[in-house]
């Protein structure tokens, strides 16, 4: 009576089944180390591309170097024009966006009612899929001329004005993550402050961002790793001079904004190309020790309220 | 008493400033996001036209259109999306399904947020020495895929895991209990459950990879490239035309300038928009 062909078939879909299974299982678990494999790769080839820069150049040299001439005969490759533009760029975009981010996060997550609170974040986080490019032709076409009429300047092409827009490309991530943070504290906390007779203030500012502010530094960090890593409002907005910045208003280099416009144009395998790699390892090196400052903050916040 | 009343009224007096300058510091943000998005459409509608969006640029690119800018942006996200979703997927479900609690997944987490932070000029450097010179793909849509796909990679996984998270453990273990795998419940009960989030995700990722400039500056771009034929061809992009047109055309051509930002803002804005409305819609529909 039995079937066999289809016995056999009840037999094998199984055993084919779990063979699948076992292979689709061990695909999971390799992409689920991708994240791994995708850093490390990074940091060998910048390392490998940057190998001859590091021998005849020295990363020292490189990185307290105060002159950037890398096509002249006598070519210097010097990074603090970079550094410091980099540096006035980050402190600029920081200054402003810091308090503003902050606050706007406060309002979000403390005062603004349901309707309000969801408007606002999904137009706060459209502001993160604009693309860079574009804000800098903003920064352009509105900005840079003012600057340069407000300050009585040779060009609006400067630290200040690419500061300004980094910034406002910054905010998005400061504003989220911050308010996570706010939100993320307990209401009990909140409701424990209100009925003690405080106001609604007083228990955001005794109580609330206290609890938070370990959350608020992250996204600090975040946003100034961000900032700092910013390429292309830097490259069109800062003026790129090779001259190492004393004020904001001048206009200066960045090591992304270096980067990105002198890749193109250099010979593949020479000395300049591979400062260029040095130059993005110093750049990844950087970035990354505040990205690994933020997450290790984030997470002991996150255990903080995990009961 | 009187001291007391004082101190409610001052107390009342702070709170009333706080609110009005965190409230004034929120609407500054969203003043400026629409403003941004109403000075584009302003200054680029103009140049929108049937013949914009379909030809391509024509006289040392101070007219015509920019189709080939279009189609090579569009080309370059679903190169990217079919590299990243894959893998970035299965990651999610790694990390949200298998993953064992201790360091090894804690490092997982790290270096998936890491990669988030990674300065996309870094990408760029990176896509250019492994895929355009060691791979020898030279500058070419696969190449600017692939290293737009690095760089989209944490936002998928990231989305993909909250999502699945997201799922409630009732489902899971009611198809375990039915003699389904573990495999089997993830992908026939979790993932469909979880699919509104992660395509949300994703799409926000891969929407945000379409605007980038930089990775692609090195290894997938050029001034003026015809329509690729194969994926190892150089192309055009939105982006890059825009840098391109903005900063170093020889002849100044404003309308292709806030046309192409318009378009790309666009194209940006629309895909975000759909992908939400979509998701909360979804989210309506299925309630645990």
């Amino acid at each position: 009576m039995a079937d066999t062909s289809t016995t056999g078939r009840r037999l094998s879909r199984p055993a084919f089944r779990r063979a699948a299974d076992r292979v689709v299982t061990q695909l999971i678990g390799l992409s689920g180390i991708a994240a791994i494999v995708i850093l490390a790769a990074i940091t060998v080839f910048l390392v490998i591309n940057s190998s001859r820069a590091l021998r005849e150049v020295g990363l020292w040299n490189m990185v307290s170097g105060t002159d950037w001439f890398p096509t002249s005969e006598h070519a210097k490759f010097g990074f603090l024009p970079a550094e410091v533009g980099s540096l006035w760029v980050t402190a600029v975009a920081m200054v402003l966006c810091i308090p503003v981010g902050v606050a706007a996060a406060i309002y979000i997550s403390e005062f603004a009612g349901r309707r309000t609170k969801e408007v606002t974040k999904s137009i706060i986080e459209f502001m993160a899929a604009v693309p860079s490019v574009v804000l800098a032709l903003l920064g352009i076409a509105l900005l840079a001329p003012h600057v340069r009429e407000w300050f009585n300047l040779d060009t609006g092409l400067t630290a200040f004005t690419a500061g300004i827009v980094v910034g406002a490309m910054a905010l998005p991530t400061i504003i989220t993550i911050s308010e996570d943070a706010l939100h993320a504290v307990p209401k009990d906390l909140r409701t424990g402050s209100l009925a003690l007779g405080n106001t609604q203030w007083q228990t955001v500012y005794k109580v609330v961002l206290p609890s938070a502010s370990s959350g608020i530094f992250a996204a600090v960090m975040l946003g100034l790793g961000r900032a700092i890593g910013e390429t292309m409002v830097v490259l069109i907005l800062a003026g790129n001079s090779g001259i190492i910045p004393d004020t904001a208003l001048v206009s200066a280099r960045t090591m992304p904004g270096t980067i990105a416009g002198e890749m193109a144009e250099v010979v593949q395998g020479g000395l300049h190309y591979s400062v260029l790699f040095a130059m993005g390892l110093v750049l990844f090196t950087v970035t990354f020790a505040i990205n690994l400052a933020a997450d290790i903050v984030l997470e002991r916040q996150r255990k903080k309220w995990r009961r | 008493m009187k001291a007391s009343t004082a101190r409610v009224k001052r107390a009342r007096a702070i709170e009333s400033v706080a609110k009005t300058i965190t409230g004034l510091a929120a609407f500054l943000v969203v003043g400026l996001v629409l403003f941004v998005i109403g000075y584009i459409v302003y200054r680029g509608a103009g140049s929108i036209s049937w013949e914009f969006l379909t030809q391509p640029p024509r006289k040392n690119m101070t007219a015509g259109g920019i189709w080939p800018a279009i189609w090579g942006t569009m080309l370059l996200t679903f190169w990217t999306a079919a590299f990243s979703l894959p893998i970035g997927v299965m990651a999610g479900i790694y990390l949200a399904e298998y993953a064992p609690r201790g360091t090894f997944t804690r490092v997982v987490r790290l270096s998936i947020a890491n990669m988030a932070g990674v300065p996309s000029i870094v990408y760029g450097l990176f896509g250019l020495s492994l895929f355009v010179l060691t791979f020898g793909f030279g500058r070419s849509v696969i190449a600017g895929a692939l290293t737009l796909a690095c760089l989209t990679l944490p936002v998928i996984i990231t989305s993909t895991e909250e999502a699945l998270r997201q799922v409630p453990k009732d489902l899971r273990q009611a198809s375990l209990a039915l003699g389904a795998s573990r495999l089997r419940t993830i992908v026939r009960v979790v993932l469909p459950a979880a699919a509104p989030g992660i395509v949300t995700g994703s799409i926000l990722g891969l929407s945000r990879a379409a605007g980038e400039t930089a990775p692609i500056l090195v290894t997938a771009v050029a001034f003026y490239a015809p329509i690729p034929s194969t994926v190892f061809g150089e192309t055009m992009a939105l982006p890059y035309h825009l840098y391109i047109m903005a900063t170093q055309a020889v002849k100044p051509a404003p309308h292709i300038v806030w046309g192409t930002a318009l378009v790309l803002v666009a194209g940006v804005g629309i895909i975000n928009v759909a992908a939400a409305t979509w998701r909360s819609r979804q989210r309506s529909k299925i309630r645990w």
